[in-house]
């Protein structure tokens, strides 16, 4: 089992230790020498599989994660629901005994199944249960390129206790099969012409992204697009698609949406809400935002894989050009076309757009930037203020954000290449920052960059004990607590009720705070061996406080600074 | 004497407090914009989001009416005139940020700095 992990080049297993996979864990610290894959001990599968999550979308590969029989994957599936609806590849592997009178103890019955996997099939790609090692070797291949083929996605494979622990006196015919990856899909050359042309011969044509970039390539592609029609990009943020000093990049998007007459969206999962405005208050209400005749082209793979049961495939959008293809694959086609299709007559007027962009770019990251002052001395303390603290001191490292924004650095950092960011949660369930942080920064460690984590206190506390995997395996991460004393957003869902019934918001933040005790950051993180700063109220503080805890990241150790913030 | 000095003494306190309650409080204010939970989005000085006196008064309160975006209307059993007057004196109050390019940090954030 191990051999085959090893030929898949798995770097990482992430897992909390199971006696369901008791035999292949001692495999892999004693017969692999803890290497390739490496044992990475987690305190709970949820942080093993956001790790995982985090791993893939920075590395651009998986690692294999592994769970404890019925529990353990219970624990994680949240974890997995997230990586799957953020189309992030991982090798799960779970253990399981089958057969029943081979279950010793009288916890094995309650860590077995008949069907272990149906508990997560709705948001898996695919799984197995292999009942022989050449089986077993079959199937991971096989899922390892289930997951690495767009969409990607998680993948499960059960293994089998007696199979894990089985003496092999001879491999006989046994062996590895190679694995093949699948060239992703070019989207259909027609429809690729169809939405050539009517980008071409736009007036005011607008490129929506989400999870369009997988790879440096991918953002260079969408540049390149983007620069033949010099047309706005609204970026959704699901991966690193476009340079965000770039003049093209073009933040909110709001009036360009409503003013534009061909919209094309890429690897966008909330079409709909795009060229909508929907308002979650008193009186739900939404308001389309296309204008009359205005064209609408899709690009992906999402009609491509859909399930029926969780529904993140969001509302359905109806398109003038729909091109079921991987972005990446197709955008070299579609930009050719595009050139081609530009008739002579129009490209004066196109590449005078460019000015248009350039002005609005400059005004809209100046605003910003002079938005910073207008809360430098706030108490609690500002994030953007911490933001350009922060960036002052690492502008000029190899660095790359591990999480969401935070204070307005989608804005003002230089976010100029592929990794230095990897997108948001996926799925929205909390619990997923710190440990897809850890995952990512173990991916961006070899290459030397200085990884920075800003951290929401409310997702912190789902799995806590990532603190102590990220010291005791010295994960070089300088994480920066946003520390608002809510779950902020709930508090507002809460205010909404509250207005919708009159009955005065006074009570709002029951159950919403998470204050009266106040909760130590850096008291929790030196109780876990990693370096803690805080928590600080006074913003005269931060730098210093950063200064320390940058040190002691360079130094190849993570560090944690509390900052009692503002609430956004 | 006495009795007339009380008297007037009497009522020097209410005209005192009377005078106190004429006008918009922004101690009130400050109260209220967190009672109310307006720092959820606009941070506790209401920097976060819109600036809430770049607007007239009225027009505030005009929109914390009708609001039907992200924010959630204000109806005046939970957020009287009054209310708002008094944020809006609170929010009037704040002394002005420093100017961006005092901060060293914002200053190196201009387009072309080091």
């Amino acid at each position: 089992m191990v051999d085959v992990m090893k030929s898949l080049k798995l770097k990482y297993m992430f897992a909390n230790t199971a006696s369901a996979f008791r035999g292949l864990q001692e495999s892999v610290v004693n017969y692999a020498n803890n290497q390739d894959p490496e044992f990475i001990t987690c305190l709970h599968e949820e942080a093993a599989t956001a790790m995982a999550h985090g791993y893939a979308k920075a590395a651009n590969e998986p690692v294999m994660v592994g769970c404890h029989g019925t529990v353990g994957l219970q624990h994680a599936a949240m974890a997995i629901y997230n990586a799957w609806c953020d189309r992030a590849p991982i090798v799960l592997v779970a253990g399981n005994t089958l057969d029943g009178p081979s279950r010793v103890y009288g916890n094995q019955w309650n860590h077995s199944a008949q069907d272990p996997a149906a508990l997560v099939r709705d948001f898996t790609k695919w799984d197995d249960q292999p009942v022989s090692l050449q089986h077993f070797a079959e199937s991971m291949v096989r899922a390892y390129r289930v997951a690495m083929t767009p969409p990607m996605e998680p993948v499960l494979i059960i293994a089998d206790a007696e199979l894990q622990e089985m003496e092999l006196r001879d491999r006989g015919d046994l062996h590895i099969p190679k694995m093949s990856p699948i060239a992703p899909p070019q989207g259909d050359a027609g429809a690729v012409l169809e939405a050539a042309n009517l980008l071409a011969n736009a007036e005011h044509p607008v490129i929506v992204v989400d999870r369009a970039a997988r790879t440096p390539q991918g953002m260079a592609r969408i540049v390149a697009f983007a620069e033949a029609l010099n047309a706005p990009v609204v970026d959704v943020g699901g991966r690193m698609n476009f340079p965000n000093q770039h003049h093209l990049y073009q933040a909110g998007g709001r009036g360009l949406i409503d003013n534009a007459d061909v919209i094309i969206g890429l690897e966008v999962q909330n079409l709909y809400g795009t060229i909508t405005t929907d308002s979650d208050n008193v009186q739900h209400s939404e308001q389309r935002r296309l204008k009359a005749g205005a064209k609408l082209i899709s690009l992906g793979m999402a009609d491509l894989y859909i399930r029926s049961n969780y529904q993140d495939f969001e509302r359905y959008t109806p398109v003038d050009v729909a091109i079921t293809g991987d972005c990446e694959a197709t955008l070299p086609a579609l930009t050719e076309a595009v050139k081609l299709k530009i008739p002579a007559a129009r490209r004066d007027a196109i590449a005078g757009r460019a000015d248009t962009f350039r002005k609005s770019h400059a005004a809209n990251y100046e605003r910003a930037r002079a938005a910073i002052a207008d809360d430098w001395d706030a108490v609690p303390v500002s994030t953007a203020r911490v933001a350009a603290e922060l960036y002052e001191l690492i502008k000029n490292e190899d660095w790359a954000m591990v999480s969401g924004g935070y204070g307005g650095n989608r804005t003002l950092w230089n976010f100029d290449k592929h990794y230095r960011y990897i997108g948001l949660r996926g799925g929205g369930g909390v619990g997923y920052g710190m440990s897809a942080a850890v995952g990512a920064t173990m991916a961006h460690t070899p290459h030397g960059r200085f990884c920075v984590n800003f951290q929401p206190d409310g997702d912190m506390m789902f799995s806590p004990g990532i603190i102590w995997t990220a010291a005791h395996h010295k994960v070089p991460l300088l994480t920066i607590m946003h520390n608002n004393r809510a779950y902020h957003t709930e508090v507002m869902h809460i205010q909404k009720m509250c207005n919708r019934w009159n009955r005065g918001v006074d009570r709002a933040s029951i159950g919403c705070a998470i204050a009266n005790p106040n909760i130590d950051y850096a008291m929790m993180a030196r109780a876990m061996g990693m370096h803690g700063e805080g928590p600080i109220n006074d913003p005269k503080e931060v730098l210093p406080a950063l200064k320390r805890a940058v040190a002691t990241v360079k130094r190849g150790e993570p560090a944690l600074v509390d900052i009692v913030s503002q609430p956004r | 004497m006495r009795l007339y000095r009380i008297i007037l003494a009497g009522f020097a306190v209410l005209a005192l407090g009377a005078a106190a309650e004429v006008g918009p409080s922004a101690s009130k204010g400050k109260d209220t914009f967190h009672r109310v939970g307006c720092y959820e989005c606009h941070n506790y000085q209401g920097q976060g989001g819109p600036r809430l006196t770049a607007v007239s008064l009225d027009r505030l309160k005009s929109y914390v009416r009708n609001a039907n975006g992200n924010m959630p209307p204000y109806r005046p059993t939970v957020l009287s005139d009054e209310d708002i007057a008094d944020i809006y004196a609170y929010l009037s109050s704040l002394p002005k940020p420093p100017a961006p390019d005092s901060i060293v940090a914002v200053k190196n954030l201009k387009k072309g700095a080091p």
